[in-house]
């Protein structure tokens, strides 16, 4: 039995070889980015997607409750109307992992998504839009729980 | 084998309204159980689908989407009758797939 240490090391060093030498497919460099959800702001999320400072913007819009009854379902929604919108995303701030959904945009699918996210406690949620020119632009919302939705 | 998702495509002009309702736990790994042990995440990390095979949509998820997740898009040019497959993945690896007809 391996420990997890050995294990996680190991899988880095395959991966890290595998990246070097090319040998990664395309398709698995897209897809999970499992740092993508460790990270903790909107400036860091937005730097790791390699786009720009973020900026708030009217073409991005955020859908939610004023006040959420239950944190564990709260229904956001996340569109844009800005043109060139590569990836659209749906932030937590004060949630463990700041980063809840990120979907990727393509010309067969319209930039606007509804989902449902949990919220440990009230906190400002944000749509940011990725642009294929590297924008990020942002929209906010104060969403207040009256029922935490972690831990518990 | 996961339950089975609820899957309904609804054609308004030439978009089909799609929405999803997946059965899972969704489990954040910050929650700790009766005896005080964290409960391992188990949540859903990529959700795709596809338009008669043609890939439309794939979203990564983090472990602070809902139980039992809901999942509202449009697809721009479905017709009636096209299919419509959702699949999902979560952090054991585990899959499910399931379709839906527009209409």
């Amino acid at each position: 039995m391996h420990n997890r240490r050995e294990v996680l090391g190991h899988s880095a060093r395959v991966s890290l070889l595998l990246a070097a030498a090319g040998l990664l497919p395309a398709a698995a460099r897209a897809n999970y980015d499992a740092k993508l959800f460790d990270l903790k702001t909107l400036p860091e999320v937005a730097k790791a997607l390699g786009g720009q400072a973020p900026v708030e913007s009217k073409e991005v819009a955020l859908t939610g409750p004023d006040i959420a009854e239950n944190g564990a379902v709260v229904p956001v929604g996340v569109s844009s109307t800005a043109p060139g919108v590569k990836k659209l995303l749906v932030l937590v701030e004060k949630n463990p992992s700041v980063v809840s959904a990120s979907f990727d945009v393509n010309e067969f699918v319209d930039p606007a998504f509804n989902t449902r996210v949990k919220m440990g406690q009230s906190s400002n949620v944000y749509g940011v839009a990725l642009l294929a020119d590297g924008r990020v632009l942002y929209a906010t919302k104060e969403v207040k729980v009256t029922l935490g939705g972690c831990g518990g | 084998m996961a339950d089975p998702m609820r899957i309904r495509a609804q054609l308004a002009g030439d978009k089909a309204t799609v929405r999803v309702l997946m059965n899972h736990e969704m489990e954040t790994g910050q929650r700790k159980d009766a005896s005080g042990k964290t409960v391992p995440a188990w949540h859903i990390t990529e959700v795709s689908a596809q338009l008669n095979g043609k890939p439309v949509l794939s979203a990564q998820w983090g472990p602070s989407v809902s139980k039992n997740p809901f999942l509202q898009f449009s697809i721009r040019g479905a017709k009636a009758g096209d299919k419509v497959a959702v699949q999902w993945k979560d952090n054991k690896g585990e899959t499910r797939t399931d379709e839906a007809v527009v209409s």
